[in-house]
């Protein structure tokens, strides 16, 4: 058996989701069995322009060097995933893509020439044709483990669709907005994590980014009621995947009023 | 007067839960978790809720503490019973494949313990036999429902203590039990009215150390019960909206609802009656096995409504229409009846606090809106 060819690359990005394989345990070990790992430069093996069957992409686009090497990779792999919040949606650093970063650059280093940065940080899909988007900050094991099952089996990765609600239900955690007013993203965010936050009674910071239908004016409404005012909707919505839609309109939105 | 029930002293009340304990049944019953009152494994009685109070107002519920003895002095909280019999999510069966290739099925056998669950309302009762029918009274019978259900013993508490979002006084079940459990409690000031339904719950009460109860008890009783039911201030526009709904599938109050409704699914969560669910498959990473569960799913989820590259309820109008016409209206065709049965839970837990019996009014009250 030809064992499909695998790649993890990283782009700008904090090496989380790269950590949702090394925290595998026992299943990386069946994973190693089943492909051949080409680049994977946290875990050891490094090869950045091997042809491959899976690349795994985490990290967005926020360099001029990052522009020229996600080409080449989309051109040596036959399927490409964004893996997080930053590789799928610009990640927390495209909070800066509302800012003027020169002069942030300037502010902030003391040779501000020694700094290559892009104005913007850009999700992968704004470059590449992404075959599949994981979402997540960070993603989570079994999310690797499903699709490249899904992948090895020949079937497409089903995407995500519930919102966290449904899963906060099913896991009969009392919801803290009802409960206890505290603000809670997980009506119009993916479901991902398994409801993290709410099991231990705070609100959603929307990790697993916007849901299919996400009615988010109709959230910022409600925090809105429960006593938040605009600057603090807005940075409810311009967090963690800002850059995503609706996300992004709905946060502005309240930012400017 | 009757001569059928019983009186059973407030210092006594231990006796129910370790006579039950003795018996055999796993004893699950409510108290407090996180803010809220759920139903979990009862040890003792000091884990029941009491002098706790619940407010609770269309997408807020908050509890409060009182100086008072009573352990059921509240309405409801975010689940029902429902739960306990449709789980969340369950594995169904799992298939394995030979070392020669072959696939082989098996059947995920729930592991099931006789179980008395105190503390079930009305509502919760008259939900469970709706459930019933979904799962046990089709041509196929649903097996893990079933083994579920069989173990079931029901302590039941009538409702003294409706909260502002409760009307099951309108839709006929609350807040008295009449039917479905194997003993019901009222409770007084210094104890419990007890009524056994069936021989099972007989023989219980043979084991308490009751009297018969006086007429002056009775009478508490009695008032309490009315006055819980006077209470209520909530109600659908009538008992059965199949047609009011149906004739007003154009209405503009559906779209103005979607313009507040999150499309969440917190409301089909916690309705006990709604039993929608979705199938799945989650392999092993070596390809060798692999588990067929289900899990809670909702009219309001995106693939809800999807077949074969058409998905017919494609925004929130339509599946919130989909959730209030099948809910008041199908159902009756269906099951035989409503399938709300009045109990607030959706009205409660909405995070955004949409108000099914103020909507249903709107709907049904205007005219012939029809295309
Ligand atoms: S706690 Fe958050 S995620 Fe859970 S049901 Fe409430 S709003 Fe939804
Ligand atoms: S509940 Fe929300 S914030 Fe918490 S881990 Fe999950 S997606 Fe992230
Ligand atoms: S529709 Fe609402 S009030 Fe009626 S049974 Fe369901 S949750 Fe309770
Ligand atoms: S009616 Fe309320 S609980 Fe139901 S889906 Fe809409 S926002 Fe969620």
């Amino acid at each position: 058996m030809i064992k499909p060819k695998i790649a993890v690359h990283k782009f700008s990005s904090c090496d989380g989701c790269q950590l949702a394989f090394l925290n595998m345990g026992e299943s990386l070990l069946a994973l190693a069995d089943r492909v051949e790992i080409m680049h994977f430069a946290e875990a050891g093996p490094v090869d950045e322009n091997a042809s491959v069957d899976i690349a795994f992409v985490e990290g967005s686009i926020a360099t001029q060097h990052d522009l020229e090497r996600i080409q080449k990779i989309r051109a040596n792999s036959a399927y490409l995933i964004s893996m997080g919040a930053c590789a799928t949606a610009g990640g927390i650093q495209a909070l800066r893509n509302m800012a003027d970063t020169q002069q942030w650059i300037a502010g902030v280093y003391a040779q501000p020439e020694y700094i290559d940065t892009l104005d913007n940080s850009e999700p992968i899909s704004d470059h590449v044709k992404v075959d599949l988007a994981l979402w997540g900050c960070p993603i989570n094991s079994q999310q690797i483990i499903t699709t490249v099952r899904d992948l090895l089996f020949r079937v497409t990765p089903k995407p995500e669709r519930d919102k966290l609600c449904l899963e906060c239900k099913r896991q009969q955690q009392v919801c803290v907005m009802v409960s206890r007013g505290e603000s809670c993203m997980g009506a119009v965010t993916q479901n991902g994590c398994g409801a993290l936050c709410p099991s231990v009674g705070r609100g959603c910071y929307a990790c697993f980014g916007p849901a299919e239908d996400a009615n988010c004016p109709a959230l910022a409404n409600r925090l809105e009621g429960l006593g938040l005012v605009d600057r603090e909707i807005a940075q409810k919505f311009l967090f963690i995947n800002s850059a995503a839609e609706p996300f992004q309109s709905t946060g502005n939105k309240r930012k400017q009023s | 007067m009757r001569e059928d029930l019983s009186f059973l002293a407030r210092d006594n009340f231990p006796t129910l839960l370790t006579t039950l304990q003795e018996a055999g049944y796993h004893t699950v019953g409510p108290q407090l978790r996180d803010g809220a009152i759920v139903f979990d494994t009862l040890n003792s009685v000091d884990q029941l809720p009491k002098g706790i109070h619940d407010q609770q107002a269309p997408g807020s519920y908050r509890l409060e503490k009182s100086d008072s003895p009573r352990l059921f002095a509240w309405a409801n909280g975010p689940q029902a019973i429902k739960p306990y019999l449709f789980t969340p999510r369950e594995v169904l069966w799992r298939s394995q494949r030979s070392k020669t290739g072959e696939l082989n099925f098996s059947t995920v056998e729930p592991e099931v313990k006789p179980t008395a669950i105190i503390g079930v309302r009305p509502c919760d009762i008259a939900a469970l036999y709706l459930q019933d029918k979904h799962f046990l009274q089709q041509e196929k019978v649903d097996p893990y429902y079933k083994k579920r259900r069989e173990q079931l013993l029901l302590i039941a508490v009538n409702c003294t203590h409706p909260t502002n979002t409760c009307f099951c006084a309108s839709t006929g079940d609350g807040p008295q039990a009449h039917y479905g459990f194997d003993i019901v409690l009222t409770e007084l000031d210094d104890g419990f009215l007890l009524e056994a339904h069936n021989q099972r719950g007989g023989a219980l009460l043979e084991k308490l150390p009751v009297q018969p109860a006086t007429e002056a008890q009775q009478q508490h009783a009695e008032h309490a019960l009315t006055h819980a039911a006077e209470q209520q201030t909530r109600q659908l526009p009538g008992q059965n909206l199949n047609d009011a709904l149906f004739k007003n599938l154009q209405h503009p109050q559906w779209q103005k609802i979607a313009d507040r409704c999150l499309g969440c699914g917190n409301c089909t969560a916690v309705c006990p009656t709604c039993f929608c669910h979705s199938e799945g498959e989650l392999a092993a990473l070596d390809g060798q096995s692999s588990e067929h569960h289900r899990e809670w799913d909702s009219c309001f989820s995106p693939g809800h409504s999807y077949i074969h590259g058409i998905t017919i309820r494609p925004d929130t109008r339509t599946k919130y229409r989909q959730w209030m016409t099948h809910k008041l209206g199908g159902w009756h065709a269906q099951y035989g009846r409503s399938g709300c049965v009045g109990c607030g839970r959706c009205i409660s837990w909405c995070p955004v606090g949409i108000d099914l019996t103020a909507e249903a009014a709107i709907i049904c009250g205007e005219g012939d809106k029809d295309e």
